[in-house]
């Protein structure tokens, strides 16, 4: 009987190791599963492009083919495009794209704050804020080209104003749902209301704007090619509407490809950059 | 001079109304008349939602009262004074900041210089047994710790005035009891008037001097009890001690009554 009760156990301790091994493997394998999966869909989805456009079932010159969008990038790489280096092109669109978005970012951070904190002058400014915010603003576009040019002038201002409303909104959302307790909590402890501001206002609307930042840099993106592509005389925007303008389905495709990658590597860039500043934060389930 | 032989707190004739969101008045405090002598430790016991968070309020100067008069030290309380601390029910400890600069927040707010906040900061912590987690952001600790963090961060700014509000309600009971020790050794030091604030009459006859029971909402002072037993205390042995229960038995005589009250009333609205 007893030498039994014993063994129990001690199998029981053996087996633990194996069973966390088998959960590793088992999570392992899924990882790779999942990778496989997404490789082969984007095979599958760029082969039955590519098939369907060399069999003519669609048509190739509508709807190009990756083969042929490739070619392009390729040569844009290489032999540059018809308007300059496509290095140059990108730095344009991205630098108006920047300094849109952190123009954009730092009104509507500063506007949110002020008008979170300040009621007054959310009352007053309510109603016109809302009315400015239901112009689909893209229509400025054309607006800002004929008010500065052809320059990155009119593209960093069609960039600011898409740029400056959501971060707004957030800042002033995250401004008025600060934690009545810290608040409260900072005026005990003897803050001047310049240091509620400072010290917990802000820090605890910070990752209500993080929010905004990541949709924003998008909508800066959108400005500057928007306003690239209704006049300009250097950008991806101008490479598109150029493109479009020579029947090169292929080029505006590959133009998008770029935008893509240049869109993606700038999210990576902001999320190392909040991971940073948000040390404090519990890490949430995802990360 | 006056200020030197006033009590602590006074509180005349106070009430604090509010407006409901549906435009209608809620009175929660009503004509409350109650003092705090200085260095005396006063629990306040009440039904819940009686109002008993509200006379906390407006002794630190968060709230103005709607009519009567809140004195400090003799003087007519106007705004947020730097004579008081506040103890929250909820974890106010700001998370983004460490646990050091956590316990720094006060004194740098009042224009300390760093060097010396840190010093004082450190003081505390140590005193609250926190040294080895200043680096620690909230988060990371346990909600005893955090309310340690509280408790550091409010005695580094040596309030004449102590007001907390339900400040261990959120703990777990044997943590509860841990922290009421440790609140009862840091506040021998250091002479405050202490505001305690809590529903449980068991830890109300534990920590303090004087219990003050408040009637059913709107809240007012229905009968103070002073509790004479010896100190130093140990909330654990103290709460078997047959005065302890002598005493237990006739302050509940009062407070059952308002509970009575009050859950009636809220049976009543149900209903």
């Amino acid at each position: 009987m007893s030498p039994e009760v014993l063994s129990t156990p001690v199998v029981d301790t053996a087996k633990t190791p194996d069973r966390s091994q088998s959960r590793a493997r088992a999570a392992r394998k899924r990882r790779i599963v999942v990778t496989v999966a997404r490789v082969l869909l984007l095979v599958a989805v760029l082969g039955l492009w590519e098939v369907l456009s060399r069999t003519k079932a669609i048509d190739p010159f509508n709807f190009s083919m990756p083969s042929k969008i490739w070619d392009q990038i390729w040569t844009w790489l290489t032999h540059g495009t018809a308007i300059g280096s496509l290095g140059e092109q990108i730095w344009y669109t991205l630098y108006e794209a920047l300094l849109g978005w952190v123009f954009g970012v730092i009104a509507g951070v500063v506007a949110g704050i002020v008008l979170g904190r300040i009621v007054f002058l959310a009352d007053v400014l309510g109603p016109y804020i809302k009315v400015l915010n239901s112009i689909p603003r893209i229509v400025l576009a054309p607006i800002f080209v004929i008010w500065f040019g052809l320059g990155p002038a009119s593209k960093v201002a069609s960039a600011v104003v898409l740029v400056f409303f959501p971060v707004f909104f957030n800042a002033f959302q995250g401004a008025r749902e600060v934690d009545r307790n810290l608040v409260a909590n900072a005026r005990i402890l003897g803050a001047s209301d310049r240091r509620v501001t400072l010290q917990v206002v802000i820090p605890s609307a910070t990752s209500w704007i993080f929010t905004s930042l990541h949709v924003s840099f998008g909508f800066a993106l959108i400005g500057a090619i928007v306003g690239e592509y209704i006049g300009a005389t250097k950008g991806v925007g101008l490479l598109i509407a150029q493109s479009q303008g020579t029947f090169n389905t292929a080029g505006v495709y590959a133009a998008m490809v770029i935008l893509a990658v240049v869109a993606l590597a700038a999210e990576g860039l902001l999320t190392f950059a909040e991971r940073r500043i948000f040390r404090w934060k519990p890490a949430s389930s995802g990360s | 001079m006056s200020a030197d032989t006033s009590p602590a707190i006074q509180l005349r004739g106070a009430s604090k109304i509010f407006k409901t969101p549906s435009g209608g008045l809620h009175t929660a405090v009503r004509e409350l008349d109650l003092t705090v002598g200085r260095g005396e430790f006063v629990a306040v016991v009440g039904p819940t939602g009686c109002g008993k968070s509200t006379t906390l309020t407006l002794v630190s100067g968060l709230e103005e009262p709607t009519e009567g008069d809140v004195l400090v030290a003799g003087e007519p309380v106007n705004g947020v004074g730097d004579k008081v601390g506040f103890v929250f029910q909820q974890d106010a400890t700001f998370p983004w900041r460490t646990v050091l600069s956590n316990v720094m927040a006060g004194p740098r707010f009042r224009g300390v210089p760093k060097a010396e906040a840190k010093e004082k900061a450190r003081e505390w912590l140590a005193r609250v047994g926190l040294s080895a987690f200043e680096d620690r952001y909230p988060h990371q600790l346990s909600g005893g710790q955090r309310k340690r963090v509280a408790l550091a961060a409010t005695f580094v700014n040596d309030p004449e005035i102590l007001l907390m509000d339900e400040p261990f309600s959120a703990l777990d009971v044997q943590t509860r009891a841990l922290m009421s020790d440790e609140l009862l050794e840091l506040w021998a030091g250091t002479g405050a008037s202490v505001v305690f604030v809590t529903h449980d009459l068991e830890e109300s006859i534990a920590l303090a001097d004087k219990v003050v029971v408040m009637t059913a909402g709107p809240a007012t002072v229905k009968q103070v009890f002073d509790i004479d037993l010896p100190r130093p205390r140990k909330v654990e042995s103290v709460r078997l001690e047959p005065r302890f229960i002598e005493i237990y038995r006739e302050i509940w005589e009062s407070l059952g009554e308002e509970v009575r009250i009050t859950r009636e009333r809220g049976a009543a609205n149900v209903a």
